[in-house]
């Protein structure tokens, strides 16, 4: 595909109607909570959009972000809209190898200096770490990223583990994984997680920036706020019975199979923000809540650290009942002590006590 | 960066073990120290028995008695609301259940959370009506110490901050939560050192205030 071709014309020589290619617009403007109004300047603006230059770096990371993204519904106007992007580096999805790949990289950075887009999938091992843990072509991916991004228009982190470390940041985190917004922190960035992300977040936020030239709206974790302003738990459809405190118990309970909430099996829709509840995966087919599985909170922070897939949300990671007891034991000699010793001074005073009388007492005077 | 997160996780994980140690050693010290302390050995012939009388009045001085109420009105109502309200939160919410079936094993049935989340809000209006009365009534302000208001801050950010959780009210919400479950533990910190105490010690304090009674034939 020529990088000169506007993205209408790459669309029609894909054999996407004028009409399909409408009904992408209004969907993408629906799902960023953009007024119709905009549907025809989305219209316009994706018809005329060059196809920006994106390098795609993948780091400590397990491909299933790529996979998500390219496998999950093909061919869908979704995925048209994001080959019609210059996907100038991606090691996975790329023809070219070795010396050529990183020589197509240097090349897109050169010709699209301030302008191009880097997604970031995987955590990187912090400058401190050891470099070794994880490289390409010898070079560090903490050097690529740094050296990528320098003249970058902006930074999307695709994933749990480049929004917010992940899977390799979970403890003790061997390699000293860090995300990528506590690196780079110059960039305008996008934080995408999700284990793998909804795809469509992906393709809204390119549809976003191809349209208005600049990135969504974000959350105070830089998240678009269109995918990730609610919580799971607000839009499940299950949410009825959690509000009228009917629960499954166990995996294959009476509750599991009338498909009541899973609130008691662990599941971290409460403190967790996606689209999974209004998206859906496979092209809308289900999601994990609606397949009988607690979420998991895949795209919050720590997830992996945060206690327990199958506990529930209130409930902490783990009471030390030793420790506790030991505390309580302690408690109760120290109060058994203070008692014994004021029941002995008082006895100890009584026993001592030297009574005075009046007289006394006036002689004293 | 994930400070939120990582904030509910240690309120969740550490700062509860902390808080609940400090609790159980707080608790119990106190407990044992008043128990084994007893009253002072009363030389006089015992009229009645003391054990019936004292479990009465557990019982009876819940309820206000007529004049009690004529009195002060405002004290009892204000009162018997916000900490029926408190209590039933504390025990029937869902999350509450769910907490106390992790540590200790136990559970049962829980409210819908429309209820619970009326009886907050009756609470908390409670708990503001109960602080002006303070506040205004020229008595009460002049027998309050900061200790009291300190309480009353500790009671009121808990069912706030529940509240401000349940409504998704502070972003992000583990901040929210975390909030919650410090505030709680604040709470738990300090029961044993003020007059929070009074959750254990009530009972105690009217089993010995009807066992004196009776032991004395006065009917109380």
């Amino acid at each position: 595909m020529a990088a000169s071709q506007t993205l209408a014309e790459q669309l029609r020589a894909q054999g996407v109607s004028r009409r399909g290619f409408l009904k992408f617009c209004a969907a993408t403007a629906s799902l960023m909570a953009l007024p119709p109004s905009l549907i025809p300047r989305i219209a316009e603006a994706l018809e005329a959009a060059r196809r920006p230059s994106v390098i795609w770096l993948s780091f400590q990371e397990c491909t299933g972000c790529t996979e998500s993204l390219t496998r999950s519904h093909a061919p869908t106007l979704e995925g048209l809209i994001f080959e019609a992007i210059s996907l100038d580096y991606h090691h996975t999805l790329q023809a070219a190898s070795g010396e050529a790949a990183e020589a197509a990289r240097l090349q897109a950075m050169r010709d699209n200096a301030g302008a191009y887009l880097v997604v970031v999938d995987g955590s990187i091992p912090g400058p401190e770490a050891n470099p070794g843990y994880s490289t390409v072509a010898g070079h560090s991916n903490h050097a690529i990223l740094m050296e990528t991004v320098e003249h970058a228009a902006a930074v999307i982190a695709v994933g749990t583990c480049a929004a917010f470390g992940g899977l390799p940041r979970a403890a003790p985190n061997p390699t000293g994984a860090r995300a990528v917004m506590e690196l780079v922190h110059d960039k305008p960035i996008v934080n995408i997680s999700g284990c793998p992300p909804i795809p469509m977040a992906i393709t809204g936020v390119l549809a976003h920036y191809l349209t208005f030239g600049r990135l969504p709206e974000l959350d105070a974790y830089r998240r678009p706020l269109a995918f990730f302003g609610e919580s799971i738990h607000d839009r499940c459809y299950r949410r009825p019975f959690y509000d009228r405190g009917l629960f499954a118990e166990s995996f294959d309970d009476e509750g599991a199979r009338q498909g009541w909430c899973l609130y008691r099996l662990g599941c971290k829709g409460p403190t967790t923000y996606n689209a999974c509840a209004t998206q859906r995966w496979n092209g809308g087919t289900s999601w994990p809540i609606e397949a009988g599985h607690p979420c998991l909170g895949c795209s919050e922070p720590a997830f992996w650290d945060a206690g327990g897939f199958y506990r529930a949300v209130s409930v902490p990671p783990r009471v030390n009942a030793a420790a506790l007891l030991g505390a309580g034991a302690a408690g109760a000699a120290l109060g058994a002590g203070t008692a014994l010793a004021a029941r002995h001074l008082t006895r100890d005073e009584q026993q001592h006590r030297e009574p005075v009388t009046v007289e006394e007492l006036e002689k004293k005077l | 960066m994930n400070g939120a997160m990582e904030f509910l996780l240690w309120t969740k994980g550490p700062m509860f073990q902390i808080a609940l140690g400090i609790f159980a050693v707080g608790m119990l010290a106190r407990l044992f120290e008043i128990l084994l302390l007893g009253r002072a050995t009363n030389h006089a012939e015992a009229r009645a028995g003391e054990w019936l009388p004292g479990l009465r009045t557990v019982f009876t001085r819940t309820i206000p008695d007529p004049g009690t109420f004529r009195r002060a009105p405002f004290d009892v109502l204000v009162g018997w609301v916000w900490h029926l309200g408190f209590i039933i939160v504390l025990l029937l919410s869902v999350p509450h259940v769910e907490l106390i079936a992790g540590v200790f094993g136990v559970s049962w049935p829980a409210l819908p959370n429309p209820v619970i989340d009326l009886l907050t809000a009756i609470t908390l209006a409670g708990l503001v009506a109960a602080l002006l009365h303070r506040l205004l009534h020229p008595v009460k302000r002049r027998i309050s110490i900061p200790q009291d208001y300190l309480v009353w801050a500790l009671t009121f950010a808990v069912v706030l901050t529940g509240y401000l959780a349940y409504h998704r009210l502070v972003e992000p919400y583990p901040l929210a939560l975390g909030m919650h479950i410090l505030s709680a533990e604040l709470l738990l910190i300090c029961l044993p050192f003020t007059k929070l105490t009074h959750i254990f010690t009530t009972v105690f304090a009217r089993w010995y205030n009807g066992a004196a009674f009776g032991r004395k034939g006065v009917r109380s």
